[in-house]
C-alpha cells in the first residue's frame, strides 16, 4: 500500500533499506551463530546518519519524530530484529534525556548519539522489578557533590557495548514511585561495571547484560529531572518507544512473509508448486492481511503519537501488542510453509521465528500491554 | 589533499540483456549505476580526506543522465562533481576516453591523487585508469587492494597480483586503480543525499577542456568494434561415469562411432 511518505521519509527507508541489504542481511546468521554484537554494522548505521533521526536539529540531528524512527526500524528489523533492537536501545536509552533533561545535558549527550560516536542504554529491570517496576532496588543517595548509586540492572540492551547509560534508581525508597529518579552513568565510571552477559534464544546479536553499581560515584548534575520524577519519565519514555518495538514486529513479519511466498512459488510438490494449493495460498494470505493491518496501526500510533495526544499510552500499548503478537504468528506460519526446511538453520525463518518471541516480551509484556489499554477504557467510560 | 575520483555510469549487471536482434546491449528499461569498482575508489578518497583533511572531486564523462552517479557520489561523501558531456566524445574507445578526461584534469589543476577501479563492468578493458596515468604523465599502480600509508608527499599501497602482492611506494602526485578488496563502501548518508539534492553539478564541454576535435569521440578512437555477436553454442557434451576400465570403454566407442 502507498503510505504517501514525505521526500524524506522515503530517503530515510532507502537508506535504511540499503543498510538492510548491504550490510545486515549478509552477515547476520553469522551473527547470531556466534552471539556476537554488531558493532561493525552500527557504525555502518551511524554513518548514514539514522542515529540522527530521532535528535533534535538544535543538537545536530535531523529532528524526525516518531513516525520517522518507525520508519527506520522496520527495515532495519527486515534484515535482523537484533541488529535493529542495538539500534533501537539507543534511542530507548537516550530518550529520558531529551524528555527531562537540562539543556547543559542535552547539550552534552545529544550530539554525540546523532552522529553515532557514542551510544546509551536504558537502565530500568532489575532481578525483582521487571513488569512490576515498583520493585526497583538500586538505590542513589547524595554524598556532598556527589550521587552514589549502588545495585544491579539486569537484562540491560546495549549492555556493556554502550557508553552512556539512564540509569533508575530509588532516591526516596519509602515514597515508592514517587521516589525513583534517572540518572546518567558513563562507561568508565569508578564503582560501575558489567556482570554476566546473556546466551538468549532469540536477537543473539544484541549484548544483553547485567549493570553492577557499587559504590558508583557520579557528580551531582547527572541527575536527569526533577528528584523524585524519574518514574513519570520512564512511563514517557516507553510511551514513545513502544511504536518502535511494533515496528521491528512488522519489519520481521515482512522479512518472513518474503521469504514463505518466495518459497512457496519455488518449491514443488504433487507436481505444482505448493504456491497452488488452498492451504498454503490461504495462510499466505492471512499473513499478508495481518501484516498490512498491523503496518497501518504502528504507523497511525506513531503519527498520533508524534502529535502529543493525551492517550499516547493507550495507542501506544495497542500497537505494540498487535504488531509483535502478529510478528509471531506469521514468523511461526513462515516455518510452517517451509516445512522441513523451514526448521533447519540454513534458511532464515527459523531464527526469524527466535527472535520474534522476545518482541511479546521486551518493553513491557503483551500482558502489561492489555492492562493499560484496560485502564486506559475504564477510565474513559468513566 | 586535493583527491580526484573517476566514476563511469553504467547498465546494471544484474539486468544485462543482449538484444537478439542487434547483438548490441539492450540498454533501454536496464537500471543504470555507478560502475561497482569505482564505488570502492571513491570510499577509498573519502576515507582519506577524513584521516588527512581536503576535498574529493568526482569526475564522469558521459551523457547528461550520468549526472546521476555524481549526485550519488557526493551523496556517498565527495565533494563536489564535474560532468564531461558533449556530443563530441560520443563513440569514444579507452584511447579517447583517457584524453578526455586527462585534459579535464589539466584544466581543473591540481590533483594529489587520482583515483579510478580497475575496470568498468560494461567493457572490462582496464584500460582508462592507465591510459589517463600516461596522458598525464604520472606514476601509476593498477589493482591497487590495499593503501598502507599515505602523507602529503608519497603513498605506500598493495598491488593484488595472482599469488599474493606487491608493495609499491609512489611519489604524488599519481594515479591508482582500485579492486573491490580495497574496503567497503558505506551507505549513502542523509545529509548526505540532501546535500547531493541541492549540489550544483560542473558541467564542461568539449571546447571547455580546450580538446582537439581529431583526439575526442569516434575521430579520436583507433578501436572499431566490428562486430558484436554471441558465441556460438559448444558441441555436445558428456560425462561418463562407472570405473575407470568403464569410462574409457565408452570414450573409445563414443570416438570410433564418430570416426
Amino acid at each position: 500500500m502507498d503510505y504517501f511518505f514525505t521526500e524524506q521519509q522515503q530517503m530515510i527507508i532507502d537508506t535504511a533499506r540499503e543498510i538492510t541489504n548491504e550490510k545486515i542481511i549478509p552477515a547476520r546468521a553469522e551473527l547470531d551463530e556466534k552471539n556476537q554484537f554488531p558493532r561493525a554494522i552500527l557504525e555502518d548505521i551511524a554513518k548514514a546518519d539514522l542515529f540522527s533521526i530521532f535528535v533534535p536539529e538544535e543538537y545536530g540531528g535531523l529532528g524526525g519524530g516518531g513516525f520517522e524512527i518507525v520508519l527506520a526500524m522496520e527495515e532495519l528489523a527486515r534484515g535482523c530484529v537484533g541488529v535493529a533492537t542495538s539500534f533501537a536501545a539507543s534511542a530507548l536509552g537516550i530518550f529520558p534525556v531529551m524528555i527531562a533533561g537540562s539543556n547543559e545535558q542535552k547539550q552534552k549527550y545529544l550530539p554525540d548519539i546523532a552522529s553515532g560516536a557514542r551510544w546509551a542504554a536504558f537502565g530500568l529491570t532489575e532481578a525483582n522489578a521487571g513488569s512490576d517496576a515498583a520493585g526497583i532496588r538500586t538505590t542513589a543517595v547524595e554524598d556532598g557533590d556527589c550521587w552514589v548509586l549502588n545495585g544491579t540492572k539486569q537484562w540491560i540492551t546495549n549492555g556493556g557495548e554502550s557508553q552512556i547509560y539512564s540509569i533508575v534508581a530509588m532516591t526516596d525508597p519509602n515514597k515508592g514511585p514517587r521516589g525513583a529518579s534517572i540518572f546518567v552513568v558513563e562507561d568508565g565510571d569508578p564503582g560501575f561495571s558489567y556482570g554476566k552477559k546473556e546466551d538468549k534464544m532469540g536477537i543473539r546479536s544484541s549484548s544483553t547484560r547485567e549493570l553492577i553499581m557499587k559504590d558508583c560515584r557520579i557528580p551531582r548534575d547527572r541527575l536527569v529531572g526533577r528528584r523524585g520524577t524519574g518514574f513519570i519519565t520512564v512511563m514517557k519514555t516507553l510511551d514513545l518507544s513502544r511504536p518502535g518495538i511494533a515496528s521491528l514486529g512488522i519489519g520481521l513479519a515482512q522479512a518472513a512473509l518474503d521469504e514463505a511466498v518466495t518459497y512457496a512459488k519455488q518449491r514443488v510438490q504433487f507436481g505444482k508448486p505448493i504456491i497452488s494449493f488452498q492451504a498454503v495460498q490461504h495462510m499466505l494470505a492471512d499473513m499478508a492481511i495481518q501484516l498490512e493491518a498491523g503496518r497501518a496501526l504502528v504507523y497511525a500510533a506513531a503519527k498520533h503519537i508524534d502529535s502529543h495526544p493525551k492517550d499516547m499510552s493507550k495507542v501506544s500499548s495497542m500497537c505494540k501488542v498487535f504488531a509483535t503478537d502478529m510478528a509471531m504468528k506469521v514468523t511461526t506460519d513462515a516455518v510452517q510453509i517451509l516445512g522441513g526446511y523451514g526448521y533447519m538453520k540454513e534458511y532464515p525463518v527459523e531464527k526469524m521465528m527466535r527472535d520474534a518471541k522476545i518482541l511479546q516480551i521486551y518493553e513491557g509484556t503483551n500482558q502489561i500491554q492489555r492492562n493499560v489499554v484496560g485502564q486506559e477504557l475504564n477510565k474513559e467510560y468513566s | 589533499m586535493k583527491i580526484l575520483v573517476c566514476v563511469k555510469q553504467v547498465p546494471d549487471a544484474k539486468d544485462v540483456r543482449l538484444d537478439p536482434k542487434t547483438n548490441t546491449l539492450a540498454r533501454e528499461g536496464v537500471e543504470s549505476i555507478m560502475n561497482p569498482y569505482d564505488r570502492h575508489a571513491l570510499e577509498e578518497a573519502v576515507a582519506i580526506r577524513e584521516k588527512l583533511g581536503g576535498t574529493v572531486t568526482v569526475v564522469s564523462m558521459g551523457p547528461p543522465q550520468a549526472e546521476a552517479v555524481l549526485r550519488e557520489a557526493i551523496a556517498c561523501g565527495a565533494d563536489e562533481g564535474v560532468l564531461v558531456s558533449d556530443r563530441a566524445f560520443a563513440g569514444a574507445d579507452t584511447w579517447a576516453t583517457s584524453y578526455t578526461l586527462a585534459k579535464t584534469v589539466q584544466t581543473l589543476g591540481g590533483f594529489d591523487l587520482i583515483l579510478c577501479g580497475k575496470q568498468a563492468i560494461d567493457g572490462d578493458t582496464a584500460q582508462v585508469g592507465p591510459g589517463l596515468a600516461c596522458r598525464l604523465r604520472l606514476p601509476y599502480v593498477a589493482c591497487v587492494q590495499k593503501t598502507r600509508q599515505v602523507s602529503a608527499a608519497a603513498i605506500e599501497v598493495e598491488r593484488m597480483m595472482d599469488d599474493g602482492y606487491d608493495v609499491l611506494r609512489l611519489p604524488l602526485p599519481a594515479l591508482l586503480t582500485v579492486v573491490k578488496d580495497i574496503n567497503e563502501p558505506r551507505v549513502a548518508s542523509l545529509k548526505g543525499k540532501m546535500k547531493a539534492k541541492k549540489a550544483e553539478i560542473r558541467h564542461l564541454t568539449a571546447a571547455a577542456i580546450g580538446a582537439d576535435p581529431q583526439c575526442i569521440g569516434l575521430a579520436g578512437s583507433p578501436t572499431q568494434v566490428v562486430r558484436v555477436f554471441s558465441p556460438e553454442p559448444r558441441g555436445d557434451r558428456r560425462i561418463f561415469s562407472g570405473s575407470v576400465d568403464e569410462q574409457v570403454d565408452q570414450l573409445v566407442a563414443c570416438l570410433k562411432a564418430h570416426l
